[in-house]
């Protein structure tokens, strides 16, 4: 009969794998040991590797699936020879043998002359413990003595028990855990493409999808972390005390959060990675930036949205975010004006609020806290004397499960030099 | 070494003690005159005389009463009973008298008795006269049980349970006193308690006593001719029992079958595979596997009662199970 191939757990954690790439086409010739496939764990790509000899005679799951450890993804077996799975496309049951260390094979889909399942099994069908392997003592004791990994295993026993000669029989620890190949981080342009299309979802890798569950499992829903910088304001106060000037007589003054806004949406549009939705399963980047604005209001807070900001001139800022924000404390907002944002600002400096935190507005990824502008006593550039300087700091909270610490502080960096360099906006 | 029935090799171990200690004498319903009514002991009556070989009527519970004093007098009685399905009517003494006089007494009163018969099915007998008795006299703290599988054993056994001061329950068997086999002359003596490897095997323990040797046996001889070295291990003893013996064999092969002919309920296997599990857990590559008799009365049928025994094939099938090979 043909042999299975399971979606084998390559990690300890590892719950589902994304097939990557089939090294073999169907028919090819294999030999145990050799690699299929290779398939993303929740930590690098790993490689999959033959446990019979015969002929790759079926795949079952196209490259870029997710299917979940234990699931069947392919069949060994004689030229010729008939799988259980064929024509209905399914993992097919075999008596004694459906339930894997993993538990489970995918619920068969209603049969449809489809060429491979896509089905994520329901969760009710989804193995209660994923990683558990089904061994006898004595296998248990020989792996472990041996070092041999039971999850490498494929169990010959009833329910897929590893047994004594399944570990003895098993390869040396394949060379492929060491030599993992690893996977570009990111596969997200950074700067935002006007493509037409408002944004690009890009499926969560495994690693993103880790990243989401352990951080929200430390610290709740958002797992948020904060970065601070402080910004030296001089260039931009003079910037705005000069365009206030100009407008005179014309009225809308700028005020340092209309200056904040735009640079702010500027830096996203370099750093669209700071410019997204988590979206469960994946991360939904955006191709527009639309900020968000925090506006206390007389019960609470509401964060009317400024859209495509970084296609806005101060001056409609300005003249919008008053508008929004007038509206917003008679209550006055659509929701269409309060939701869609893709990043937020929360600014207390009016209130004397040297340095805070704020909460991320989900699903955006971030939010920044700015502070008020405070002359303080600073080295000058030489370092020699001391100067007073107009200075803010401001401090973004990050859901670390869209972003991580570097991501966070290069666009920082980026929004630092557009406020303390207020001309290279204009590039 | 002489060729001797099962049979015979007690008779010898009877004479030979009877000689040496004049203290040991038989009794039991047909001991003397009708030489015994499987023959164990002809010519006894003969060379001891009546007062030693005892003709009792059918009243088990008052001669294995008579036998519980006439050892707290100091003598070695041997109690026959014609089979053990008869020695439930003598229960009270073996279970409230023999097996706690020494621990009721202080240690004062040694209870040096031998309670032996005919145990388990034989052919067509009924279901009150064909039943294995082992699981519920080892379950007594005070008694030792052993069960002869072949008639070296028997006759070690029976003399070694003469000489022990506690009280023995020899279980034999009515379809085991004709089978022949070589028995040491003179002076051999069985310790109870040791288990005995009748046969060497690497792939699976199959763990019997009593007739159920003869069953694993021949189930070891059809598993090698399916490339299976199966070990034959004979408990003889059931209480004490030889668990250094039992996980030796289990550490070495990984895999066990326990065959009795019991039923499986509470059975002599169920405390068996306690033990290994116990403190061979690491060694098993399988769950420990049990044949034994069919949880029913034994059948009158013969199709049925032969359908309802332990069998060579039950075993073989039960072996294949542990070895994964179905």
């Amino acid at each position: 009969m043909a042999t299975k191939v399971h979606m084998e757990a390559l990690s300890p954690t590892m719950e589902e794998g994304r097939l990557v790439k089939w090294n073999k086409k169907e028919g090819d010739p294999v030999k145990s040991g050799e690699t299929l496939a290779e398939v993303e764990t929740d930590k690098a790509v790993m490689e999959l590797v033959a446990r019979a000899d015969g002929q790759l005679l079926k795949i079952e799951v196209k490259e870029g699936t997710t299917v979940p450890v234990g699931n069947v993804v392919a069949w060994i077996g004689k030229p010729g020879e008939k799988v259980d799975g064929d024509g209905a496309g399914a993992p097919a049951k075999q008596p004694g043998n459906e339930k894997r260390e993993t538990g489970n094979v995918a619920t068969a889909p209603a049969p449809a002359p489809k060429p491979a399942p896509q089905q994520i099994p329901q969760p009710a069908a989804a193995p209660a413990d994923a990683t558990r392997v089904k061994a006898s003592p004595l296998a248990r004791r020989i792996a472990n003595d041996s070092g041999v990994d039971l999850k490498l295993l494929q169990g010959s026993g009833p329910g897929g028990r590893v047994i004594k000669r399944d570990v003895e029989s098993a390869p040396a620890r394949p060379a492929a855990a060491g030599a993992a190949t690893t996977y570009p981080v990111s596969r997200v342009p950074s700067p935002v493409v006007r493509t037409g299309v408002p944004y690009e979802d890009v499926p969560l890798t495994q690693i993103r999808k880790t990243i989401a569950k352990r951080l929200a499992a430390s610290i709740g829903p958002v797992p948020h972390f904060f970065l601070t910088t402080e910004i030296d304001m001089e260039r931009a106060a003079d910037a705005r005390e000069a365009i206030n000037k100009q407008l005179g007589e014309q009225g809308g003054k700028i005020s340092f959060n209309d200056i904040i806004i735009k640079a702010v949406a500027l830096a996203l549009v370099q750093h669209r990675a700071c410019n997204a939705w988590f979206q469960d399963d994946h991360i939904r980047y955006w191709n527009e930036v639309h900020i968000g604005m925090a506006v206390a209001i007389e019960d609470g807070l509401i964060t009317p949205v400024i859209r495509n900001a970084d296609q806005k001139s101060l001056r409609d800022i300005s003249a919008e975010s008053r508008e929004l924000a007038g509206r917003a404390r008679n209550r006055r907002l659509k929701p269409e004006e309060y939701t869609g944002g893709t990043f937020s600002i929360s600014n207390l400096g009016m209130f004397d609020i040297e340095h805070f935190t704020a909460v991320i507005n989900p699903p955006e990824a971030g939010i920044i806290a700015i502070g008020s502008i405070v002359p303080q006593a600073v080295p000058d550039g030489e370092g020699d004397h001391v100067v007073v300087r107009r200075r803010m700091k401001l401090t973004m909270s990050c859901d670390h499960r869209v972003i991580d610490g570097a991501t966070g502080a290069a666009f920082l960096r980026t929004l630092k030099q557009m406020l303390e360099n207020p001309l290279a906006m204009l590039l | 070494m002489p060729t001797l029935t099962y049979r015979d090799a007690l008779n010898q171990a009877l004479r030979e003690e009877m000689q040496r200690d004049p203290n040991v004498f038989l009794m039991g319903e047909e001991v003397g005159v009708y030489q015994g009514a499987y023959k164990v002991s002809r010519g006894l009556l003969e060379e001891f005389g009546p007062q030693r070989i005892v003709d009792t009527p059918i009243a088990e519970l008052g001669f294995a009463g008579i036998g519980v004093g006439a050892a707290m007098g100091g003598l070695r009685p041997v109690i026959e009973f014609m089979t053990w399905n008869f020695a439930i009517l003598a229960l009270d003494q073996i279970v409230n008298s023999a097996a706690k006089m020494l621990y009721m007494s202080g240690g004062q009163i040694p209870m040096p008795i031998v309670f032996r018969g005919p145990n388990g099915a034989a052919l067509q007998l009924g279901s009150q006269h064909s039943q294995a008795w082992e699981s519920w006299v080892s379950h007594i703290p005070g008694l030792k049980v052993v069960a002869p599988a072949t008639p070296a054993d028997a006759k070690g056994l029976l003399k070694a349970a003469i000489r022990d001061n506690n009280p023995v329950i020899v279980l034999e068997g009515e379809m085991l006193y004709n089978i022949k086999g070589d028995v040491p002359d003179g002076e051999h003596l069985v310790p109870i308690g040791r288990a005995d490897l009748k046969r060497e095997g690497k792939d699976v323990t199959l763990i019997c006593h009593s007739k159920t040797l003869t069953v694993a046996q021949k189930a070891a001889d059809q598993l090698a001719e399916q490339d299976v070295s199966a070990e034959v291990l004979d408990l003889r003893s059931l209480r004490p029992l030889d668990d250094e013996a039992i996980l030796q064999s289990v550490r070495k092969t990984n895999r066990a079958v326990v065959v009795e002919e019991g039923w499986p309920h509470a059975g002599i296997g169920a405390q068996i595979v306690d033990l290994i599990q116990r403190e061979a857990f690491d060694d098993l590559d399988a769950p420990v596997q049990r044949v034994h008799q069919a949880d029913v009365p034994m059948p009158y049928n013969k199709h049925l009662e032969r359908a309802a025994k332990a069998s060579p094939e039950k075993v073989v099938a039960a072996a294949r199970r542990v070895l994964y090979l179905d």
